[in-house]
């Protein structure tokens, strides 16, 4: 048996968070590694679609000492400039990552971790999970009931329209992937049914501005996390119905209907080969409403308090998403009307290599702001992990600096604890 | 009109509701419940349905009394109308379920009501139950509530209640929703 090999710390996954935190550890001088499944910026180069650009603009993503320097502060960037942006921060940072390392298991030894790799083990006082919230498609429990007859693919596999067989495609979900998905799978000719459940409606610009500006500016992003009226909500929340494009569209139902697409209820069971589709589809539009509508009250009040009133676009409100009179609630998915189906129904993290027992009867990881219960270990880039802004690679760098003190603190003490140890035993 | 110096109260003691979602997410086990209804044939299509026990917090429990609840049929279908139809206490069900919601939701944002009524329709194809045309369902065609409600808030406000007490209801749920149904002779 090889012995393993030491550090202080050891990073999980070398995305905009484990970057941004290895770079925060660096600061510190606390020596670390980086261990990586794949390459930096994994799953932005292998599980996302081709047309994909991120959903917050190219100022926004400002990591720990980097930032955009472009010509196009305003613009969105593709997946090659999102991968290209990430690759030159690891290398600008000088990340010490270890690619084509996928972690088999992380346990307890001694007052440390082991974690164990297909390239050999590490020993190291702590560990910080930056593995992703989006590792593992979420699907409803009667998906392996659809017909034999469907296809059936997960936005990971996703890539383009002509991927897909002619015809019919039910899109399951309405989130910012579900309904760019919708958009470009229904020009590509192929009609497309979007069944909606819970969504979060938000126009692209609002008087005049990027609604990420509107939020960054009115601090909606840093709303923080042991403020929130119920966490665990917050967190599970499906991402805004955004997409980031040239033309700055926003992408709502109102948009959709115009191309087209229909829109069914939240996808409830299949029952003798029928698809069967929940009435509630009026009161989920409701919802969605209100809540942009609060949102823009909030951004009006911060304008106002911040004097922008007058040099700026007036307030303005959006027309009602539009609902059938009564949209379907049963669909014949043996008639041939539908050929694929898309499940944009959310992701789950994977945890199934973390031996520490820390997770909760749902396997989610316990944890506060980013800090787990079990001494010196961490976990970063998850939806409101800290603020709002967590879910965005722009919240990676206040997260990182957070979480890089207290673990620099939880070293000190355990060097502390381990010097008054030693003392007490020579006495 | 301002109440702002009276404290807001429809009645919900929103603070045991609160202890209760706090007590039973750490006990999941103990937010298990089972809802039971009995119901005897009496004549014709008038039955008396009695509820009194149910299953919860890990025991049997009670209603303080037994309720009992006739249905029947009206005239034109030659019943007795002995009672509402059952579909209508459907309705019933549906509506006291958001309305139950709405006091609640509106208690915990603070909001004093001052009257709520709700109406509720639903198209009903007869061709169905009575087999005439199969592709018409037993079923309603629809729903519609409409809520009367006054309460010192914005309309906004009021709307943002009815729309979260429907996505809480129970009854909502299990209307807009399939259920498995099973039933048995013993």
């Amino acid at each position: 048996m090889t012995g393993a090999t030491q550090a202080t710390a050891v990073i999980l996954g070398a995305g905009h968070a484990g970057l941004a935190m290895s770079r925060c550890l660096a600061d510190r001088s606390i020596d670390h590694v980086v261990l990586e499944r794949g390459e930096v910026a994994n799953s932005w180069k292998k599980e996302r679609w081709d047309s994909l650009r991120l959903l917050t603009p190219n100022w926004q993503s400002r990591l720990p000492g980097y930032r955009y320097e472009g010509d196009d502060p305003d613009g969105f960037r593709t997946m090659a400039e999102t991968i290209r942006y990430l690759e030159r921060y690891a290398e600008v940072i000088d990340a010490p990552v270890r690619t084509q390392t996928t972690v088999t298991c992380v346990s307890r030894r001694g007052e440390g971790y082991e974690v164990k790799t297909d390239r050999g083990a590490w020993r190291c006082r702590a560990v910080v999970i930056a593995t992703g919230a989006c590792s593992i498609p979420r699907l409803p429990g009667f998906a392996d009931a659809l017909p034999p007859c469907l296809d059936r693919v997960t936005p990971q596999q996703y890539r383009n329209p002509d991927q897909l067989a002619p015809g019919g495609v039910l899109v399951v979900g309405a989130s910012a992937t579900g309904t760019q998905i919708a958009e470009e799978v229904h020009r590509s000719g192929r009609p497309v049914t979007l069944a909606v459940g819970e969504h979060i409606r938000v126009p692209r610009t609002y008087r005049g501005r990027d609604i990420e500006w509107w939020m960054d500016a009115a601090g909606v992003l840093d709303d923080p996390y042991d403020a929130a009226d119920n966490l665990e909500r917050v967190r599970s929340l499906p991402s805004l119905q955004l997409a980031g494009s040239d033309d700055r569209r926003s992408v709502d139902l109102n948009h959709l209907r115009e191309l087209g697409v229909r829109f069914v209820g939240r996808f409830a069971g299949i029952r003798d080969g029928h698809a069967l589709f929940a009435g509630s589809l009026r009161n989920m539009c409701a919802l969605s409403d209100l809540k942009m509508n609060r949102l823009l009250d909030r951004i009006d009040e911060w304008a106002l308090q911040a004097g922008l009133d007058g040099q700026i676009d007036p307030p303005h409100r959006f027309e009602p998403t539009r609902v059938d009179a009564s949209p379907p609630i049963d669909m014949d998915l043996d008639s041939g009307e539908i050929r694929t189906v898309v499940w944009a129904t959310g992701y789950r993290p994977d945890y199934s290599w973390l031996k520490v027992p820390v997770l909760d009867r749902k396997a989610r990881l316990v944890h506060d702001g980013g800090v787990v219960r079990e001494p010196g270990l961490y976990v970063i880039g998850l939806p409101y992990l800290r603020r709002l802004r967590s879910s965005l690679i722009d919240g990676a760098a206040a997260d990182a600096a957070f979480l890089s003190a207290h673990l620099a603190g939880y070293l000190d003490g355990q060097k502390a604890t381990d010097q008054s140890a030693r003392a007490s035993m020579k006495v | 009109m301002s109440t702002a110096t009276q404290p807001v109260d429809n009645g919900v003691n929103v603070a045991a509701l609160l202890d209760a979602r706090e007590a039973l997410s750490k006990a999941p086990e103990a937010a298990q419940f089972t809802w039971r209804a009995s119901c005897e044939w009496v004549n014709g299509t008038h039955s008396r349905s009695t509820i009194q026990g149910f299953f919860g917090l890990g025991e049997e429990q009670r209603h303080k009394q037994a309720f009992t609840l006739d249905a029947d049929h009206p005239e034109v279908f030659a019943s007795e109308d002995n009672g509402a139809t059952p579909v209508e206490i459907v309705l019933a069900g549906l509506a006291s379920c958001l309305t139950a919601g709405v006091a609640s939701v509106a208690q915990n944002r603070n909001i004093q009501l001052k009257s709520v009524k709700a109406t509720l329709e639903a198209g009903m194809d007869l061709q169905g139950i009575l087999g005439i045309d199969s592709d018409v369902r037993n079923g309603f065609q629809g729903i519609k509530v409409t809520y009367d409600i006054d309460a010192d808030a914005t309309k906004e406000e009021i709307e943002a209640i009815v729309a979260q007490s429907q996505k809480r209801s129970a009854v909502y749920d299990v209307i807009t929703n399939p259920t498995n149904v099973t039933v048995v002779v013993a």
